[in-house]
C-alpha cells in the first residue's frame, strides 16, 4: 500500500489556488496548499478589482484575497509558507521539494501564477527600487506631488494610471502602439484626466540617474525622434511572464513559459495540474483564474477516485 | 510597549527612533499596500520576539512624508534597522522573517 502525506498539493495561494483550495476542502480531501510569500497572487497589489462578479462597488485586492483564503481556510485547507524548489514526479506519488523538506501527494496543482515583465532596459535593474517600480499601489504614495512615468496600455497599465492619479501631479503615460489595449471603460477615465499625458507610439529605451532615478529616454518608433523625460518615478505595467521556471523542462510549455493543459487542466504527467495565469492562454483574470482553479480542484477528485479503484 | 509595534510620526522620529538607546528596526507601510501586509503580521511576530532587545517602530508614508523622503525611500514595504541614529540595514520588498532577523541579528 502506497501512503502519501496529502491527496493534492496546490502550488501557489492566488485565486487559482485558494479556490482549488475551496473545492478539494468541501470535496473533503487532504489538501495543503503551499504559497511563497504571501496568498493572494496579483490581486495582493491590485487597488480596485471592479471586473470580478459580486461586488458591484469594486474590492480591494487585498480584501478579495483575505476573503478567498478564509473561505478555503473554513473548507479544511491548510495553508503553509514554503518555496517549491522542484517537482519530482513519481507513478503515482509526486514528490514537491521545498527548501526544509519534501512532501508527497498523488495530486498536484500547479498554480503559480505570472510575476510582472521587466522592459529589459539600460538602467532598469540598477533603478528597481530607486525610481523603478512594479507595483503602483506599493508605492505610489511616496510620489506625491511629483512628476512620474507609466509604461504599459492594458488594463492593469490603465488601471494604476487612475491610482496614481491621486498623488502624482503629472503622469506621462508611455505606450508603445497608438492606441490602448486596456478596456474602453478605463480608457475613457484615463484620458479624462488633465494631469495624463499619453506619449503614444513610444518605448524607453533607458532609464536614467545615479543613486536614484532621473529620467526617463522615449523614443517614437514612428518618427525615430529621442526625447528625454525628467520624471523621479516610473512603473511599468507591460504584462506578466509565468513563474514555471523552478519546473525547468519538467511540463510543456509554449513559447513564453506558459503550462499547456487540456480542457480539465491536465498536465502530459498524470496526476499533475495546473491552473490560473501559469496556464497558457487567451485571458489571464481573476475570473479566468477562479474558474480553471475550480475545474482542476474536479479533475483532481475524479484522478483520485480512478487511482482507488486501481 | 513590549510586544507591539510602535506607530512613529515625522514629529516623534527623532526622540522614539534615532535616540533611541536600543536598536530599531522601522516598518515603513501604506494600507493599499498588499505586500505591506503580508509583512506586517512578521513585524508583529518580531516585535514580540525581540522585546526590550529592539525597538520595533510602524511608519504610515501616506501620513509622514519627511521620513522617507530623508531616507531615499521610493519603494514599500522598506524595513530599516538602526543603530546609535544611523541606518545599518536597510531591505525593500516583502521578504520572510528569516532574512529579517539576519539582519536584526547582525545589528544587535
Amino acid at each position: 500500500m502506497t501512503s502519501w502525506d496529502y491527496d493534492v498539493i496546490i502550488i501557489g495561494g492566488g485565486p487559482a489556488g485558494l479556490t482549488a483550495g475551496i473545492y478539494t476542502g468541501r470535496a473533503r480531501l487532504k489538501a495543503l496548499l503551499v504559497e511563497k510569500l504571501i496568498h493572494g497572487g496579483q490581486m495582493m497589489t491590485t487597488d480596485l478589482v471592479e471586473n470580478y462578479p459580486g461586488f458591484p462597488e469594486g474590492i480591494s485586492g487585498p480584501e478579495l484575497s483575505d476573503r478567498m483564503r478564509r473561505q478555503a481556510e473554513r473548507f479544511g485547507l491548510e495553508i503553509i509558507t514554503g518555496e517549491v524548489q522542484e517537482i519530482r514526479p513519481g507513478d503515482p506519488v509526486h514528490t514537491v521539494v521545498l527548501a526544509d523538506r519534501e512532501l508527497t501527494a498523488p495530486a498536484l496543482i500547479i498554480a503559480t501564477g505570472a510575476s510582472y515583465k521587466h522592459l529589459g532596459v539600460p538602467g532598469e535593474a540598477e533603478l528597481v527600487g530607486r525610481g523603478v517600480s512594479f507595483c503602483a499601489t506599493c508605492d505610489g504614495a511616496l510620489y506625491r506631488d511629483q512628476e512620474i512615468a507609466l509604461v504599459g496600455g492594458g488594463d492593469t497599465a490603465l488601471t494604476e494610471t487612475l491610482f496614481l492619479s491621486r498623488f502624482a501631479r503629472k503622469i506621462h503615460l508611455i505606450h508603445r502602439r497608438d492606441q490602448f489595449r486596456g478596456a474602453k471603460y478605463l480608457q475613457e477615465q484615463v484620458l479624462a484626466l488633465d494631469k495624463v499625458q499619453v506619449h503614444w507610439d513610444s518605448v524607453v529605451e533607458a532609464f536614467e540617474g545615479q543613486d536614484a532615478l532621473e529620467a526617463v529616454r522615449l523614443k517614437n518608433v514612428k518618427t525615430g525622434q529621442v526625447t528625454r523625460l525628467p520624471v523621479s518615478g516610473c512603473f511599468v505595467a507591460i504584462g506578466i511572464t509565468p513563474n514555471t521556471a523552478f519546473l525547468k523542462d519538467l511540463l510543456p510549455m509554449d513559447e513564453w513559459g506558459f503550462l499547456f493543459t487540456d480542457a480539465d487542466m491536465a498536465t502530459t504527467i498524470p496526476g499533475i495540474f495546473a491552473a490560473g495565469d501559469v496556464r497558457s492562454k487567451n485571458l489571464w483574470q481573476i475570473a479566468t483564474a477562479v474558474g480553471d482553479g475550480a475545474i482542476a480542484a474536479h479533475a483532481v477528485e475524479n484522478y483520485l477516485n480512478r487511482l482507488r479503484k486501481e | 510597549m513590549a510586544g507591539e509595534p510602535l506607530e512613529v510620526s515625522d514629529a516623534s522620529f527623532e526622540e522614539d527612533i534615532l535616540k533611541s538607546d536600543i536598536p530599531a528596526l522601522v516598518d515603513f507601510w501604506a494600507a493599499w499596500c498588499g505586500p505591506c501586509r503580508a509583512v506586517a503580521p512578521v513585524v508583529e511576530e518580531l516585535a514580540r520576539d525581540y522585546a526590550g532587545k529592539v525597538k520595533v517602530a510602524k511608519m504610515n508614508v501616506d501620513e509622514n512624508a519627511k521620513t522617507p523622503a530623508k531616507y531615499g525611500i521610493r519603494a514599500i514595504p522598506t524595513l530599516i534597522i538602526f543603530k546609535g541614529g544611523q541606518v545599518v540595514e536597510q531591505i525593500t520588498g516583502a521578504v520572510s522573517k528569516g532574512v529579517i532577523e539576519a539582519a536584526l541579528k547582525k545589528a544587535l
